[in-house]
């Protein structure tokens, strides 16, 4: 059971008190409802670009990282599809300084022609890093095009092209600011050895003055229901071929979330899943595979993908996975194989509450889902899922007609 | 109202007092040493046998990793699934990892579940048969990885410059091939693991929320098995570098970043430098105020980031510089990466700075202390370095005491230019 406090200043700021004593560390996390989501579709690549900015200074502050380093801190930020987190963690006794820090950065940035010039570049080099010099770095650029039409999940984090982020201007920047990152649209949480009066009157002192900002509401175009399936032939220059195949399913806080968790369990979730020991132990036709989702806020994808043993064929590698997908849908999994990956999960969810960070982090997370106490909920729900459900949940999702398909071919 | 314009005060991290919990320390009857550490709020835990079974001591490459990896793949009364899914089934990770001097097995476990598990974990080191089935598979898969990874200008740069230092033939230099993984025989793992697993050196660490009676648990598990009974017989290997130090390597034609990295040998732990050259090195390029993530990154924007790090050797290490960047501005950047060389050389490190980064250090160590996993690696590294049990405060107190000018002396020891390698590769 992790305790929690919450209240909400004038403004609109949503603040979370975890108070731990066992260590003398304090977590100050600052989640924005933003994500690349909400991103204009002629200026993708907008919510991460703008995280490298809250770096670059704020409107009375020249440098975020010097002030919290020298006060024994770390830091770091990412940006998803759905939202933009930043955290830090630092002796509980010098937390005025995250404070500080986090606040006038809310309040305003600096909104530095220089640092917007050397963010574009340090961002370029980061697409070019993980996505375009890196053998398969394209897919996920792909597969969104294939598999969504109109919702922006179309597009990755870091922008449907370079052009999006070279022409970004300190104009756009500013507008994105003042839109998204007011305390109304924010969520403070506090973690480690702090109380929680102390933490309210930090609150009220360095946020309860910024201005609050117009709650953005988000009205994204929706996906319409897909009702044929989609492929795609990519021929590169990597050296074994790969197979992605994905499925649109449920948004985070559908009730059937946990069944399609689980499901991903059964298919692929270790050395005993269904999909290796298949296909990769037994026809040894894939060299690896996995299954996996996002967890996404909207409507988003699971995916199965792998590459294939040299000499086998596309055509031949997807039959198999549909034979082993027809498995689970026409045959309810037996109590033992079901049992295995909730005992799974349970220990996932707790290791993973072992960290402060990773607590302070899934606060936020539930409070932007709007219940805090899923933190304490979640296991219970995974636990509840029953045999039929998973069953009904394989019918429902791995549907020819729901699927998105990319052949990789490499050159060989 | 705030004062926004003021930093708000602080307590300075190097005044804090940092306390590493100790261990308990006990032997198993056949002479296992047991380190345990009982702490934290959930009930999980983490065991960690340690056989010194690294690929120092092969006689050809790869079969220690090998070995390591399909010690999970079949006994004589289980196959790979059968192992794979009792583990899973009680919600628990089995992992193995091979190093250079050891190898490790490892059970992340709900601490409930350690009566069901241990026994099977003992199966694995006492009965594994290293099937040739498991093996081919393994070989096949591990090749087609490796001839995707070879198209990483990241992956390959970092095996040159290891071999650069250490020559291909260390255990430091060496690194995998096609041909190494064709010549992988199943009486070869067998050999391995008779001598390095089941007649080898053991050390087991423990940590989390321990259930009573652990002791007997692990006696009755791994109190009787034929391990640590001679000395292992030293081996040494002798470190042939290059001699020529600069390298431009085109892997891929049509790559647009370079993957750059610098390396110069460094003596181990023990040496009186490394804890200082530890300060120098996090101000260099350790962490993100670093002088080469400033000027690189947030001054030139050349790349996505710059680290340096001194490695973690046992024997014999290396300070390295590492990052990828833009093609065109490569030598730009090792330029760049020279000049802050340079200029630690030349000038005293303000005080201001040095304070800041001691305070990140001890600030983040006191982070890294959380929970007991995280208290066990700091115990296990200390111990496998077979560094003095002082060794943690002792650094810790070098941390808070460096002056600006032994930063400056270390510099100029080891921070020139011509004693290192060079290479980037496109």
């Amino acid at each position: 059971m992790i305790q929690f406090e919450q209240f909400e200043l004038a403004n609109g700021l949503r603040v979370i008190v975890h108070e731990d004593h066992s260590t003398p560390m304090a977590v100050v996390n600052v989640m924005y409802d933003v994500g690349a989501r909400d991103e204009d579709a002629a200026k993708t690549g907008f919510a991460h670009l703008f995280e490298h900015l809250m770096f670059g200074g704020s409107v009375n502050i020249p440098s975020y990282d010097e002030p919290l380093q020298r006060a024994g801190g770390e830091n770091n930020a990412y940006t998803t599809n759905d939202l933009t987190n930043y955290y830090c963690q630092l002796p509980a006794e010098n937390i005025e300084t995250a404070f500080w820090l986090e606040s006038d950065r809310m309040l305003s940035l600096a909104f530095d022609e220089k640092s917007l010039e050397v963010q574009r570049k340090v961002v370029c080099e980061e697409f070019k890093e993980h996505y375009l010099n890196k053998p398969y770095g394209d897919v996920w650029h792909k597969m969104r095009n294939l598999a969504f039409i109109r919702h922006p999940y179309r597009w990755m984090t870091i922008g449907a092209e370079l052009s999006h982020i070279e022409n970004a201007t300190l104009e756009d920047v500013k507008a994105f600011f003042y839109k998204h990152y007011r305390p109304v649209n924010a969520i403070l949480t506090v973690a480690g050895h702090v109380k929680t009066a102390q933490v309210q009157e930090l609150a009220e002192k360095w946020f309860g003055d910024i201005p609050s900002g117009e709650r953005y509401i988000r009205r994204l175009p929706q996906e319409p229901v897909q009702t044929s399936p989609r492929k795609q032939e990519i021929h590169a220059n990597v050296p074994v071929d790969a197979f992605y195949k994905s499925w649109h399913i449920c948004s985070r806080s559908d009730s059937r979330y946990y069944a399609t968790d689980l499901l991903t369990e059964v298919l692929s979730g270790g050395g005993s899943s269904r999909l290796f020991q298949s296909l990769v132990k037994e026809k040894q036709i894939f060299s690896n595979i996995g299954c996996y989702h996002f967890g996404s806020m909207d409507a988003g994808l699971v995916t199965i993908e792998g590459k294939l043993v040299k000499g086998v064929k596309m055509e031949d590698v997807e039959a198999a996975v549909e034979s082993e997908l027809q498995k689970i849908k026409d045959t309810t999994v037996d109590e033992k194989e079901l049992r295995k990956v909730k005992n799974k999960t349970e220990s996932l969810i707790t290791f993973e509450d072992m960290s402060l960070m990773n607590r302070a982090g899934s606060l936020s997370f539930y409070t932007l889902m709007g219940n805090t106490n899923m933190i304490n909920e979640e296991l219970d729900r995974f636990q509840q899922v029953s045999a039929a459900a998973l069953r009904h949940e394989a019918e429902t999702v791995f549907d020819n007609n729901n699927s998105s398909v990319l052949y990789y071919f490499g050159n060989h | 109202m705030a004062n926004r314009q003021v930093a708000p005060e602080i307590k300075d991290a190097i005044n804090y007092t940092l306390e590493l919990k100790p261990y308990q320390k006990y032997s198993l009857q056949n002479g296992i040493v047991v380190y345990a550490i009982d702490a934290g709020a959930e009930e999980v835990v983490q065991i960690e046998l340690v056989f010194k079974a690294g690929n120092w001591f092969e006689q050809q490459n790869l079969v220690a990793s090998a070995t390591n990896h399909l010690l999970k793949n079949g006994t004589s009364t289980k196959d790979a699934f059968q192992i794979n899914e009792h583990f899973e089934y009680y919600g628990s990770y089995l992992n193995r990892n091979c190093y250079n001097e050891t190898a490790v097995l490892s059970l992340h476990s709900l601490t409930k579940h350690l009566y069901e598990l241990l026994p099977v974990v003992r199966e694995l080191i006492t009965d594994s048969t290293m099937p040739e089935n498991e093996l081919d598979i393994y070989r096949q898969n591990m090749k087609q990885k490796l001839e995707v990874n070879l198209k990483k200008c990241d992956f390959v740069s970092n095996r040159l410059i290891d071999e650069y230092l250490f020559g291909v033939q260390h255990p430091y230099g060496k690194y995998s091939s096609a041909q190494a993984y064709d010549a992988l025989q199943p009486e070869l793992l067998k050999q391995f693991f008779h001598q390095y697993y089941l007649n080898g050196h053991c050390t087991i660490f423990i940590a989390g929320k321990l259930p009573a009676g652990i002791e007997k648990l692990l006696n009755d598990n791994f109190g009787n098995l034929p391990v640590n009974k001679e000395q292992l017989s030293q081996r040494s290997h002798p470190v042939e570098a290059a001699v020529e130090k600069k390298y431009r390597i085109m892997n891929d034609p049509e790559g647009i970043q370079g993957a750059i990295r610098i390396a110069a040998p460094f003596p181990n732990r023990h040496h009186p430098h490394f804890t200082k050259a530890q300060v120098l090195n996090t101000l260099f390029g350790g962490y993100f105020g670093s002088r080469l993530m400033s000027n690189i990154r947030e001054e030139k924007g050349y790349t996505y980031g710059i680290h340096s790090y001194l490695q973690n050797h046992v024997q014999q290490c290396a300070w390295m510089i590492s990052t990828e960047a833009g093609k065109e501005v490569c030598e730009a950047t090792i330029a760049e990466i020279y000049h802050e060389m340079q200029v630690l050389r030349e000038q005293p490190v303000p005080e201001e700075e040095l304070l800041l980064v001691k305070n990140y250090l001890i600030g983040t160590l006191l982070g890294d202390l959380d929970g007991p996993f995280q208290i066990m690696g700091r115990w296990k590294n200390i111990i496998l370095n077979e560094l003095p049990e002082d060794y943690f405060y002792s650094s810790v107190s070098e941390i808070k005491t460096v002056s600006s000018r032994e930063l400056q002396e270390l510099a100029n020891e080891y921070l020139h230019p011509e004693k290192f390698y060079e290479l980037v590769v496109v």
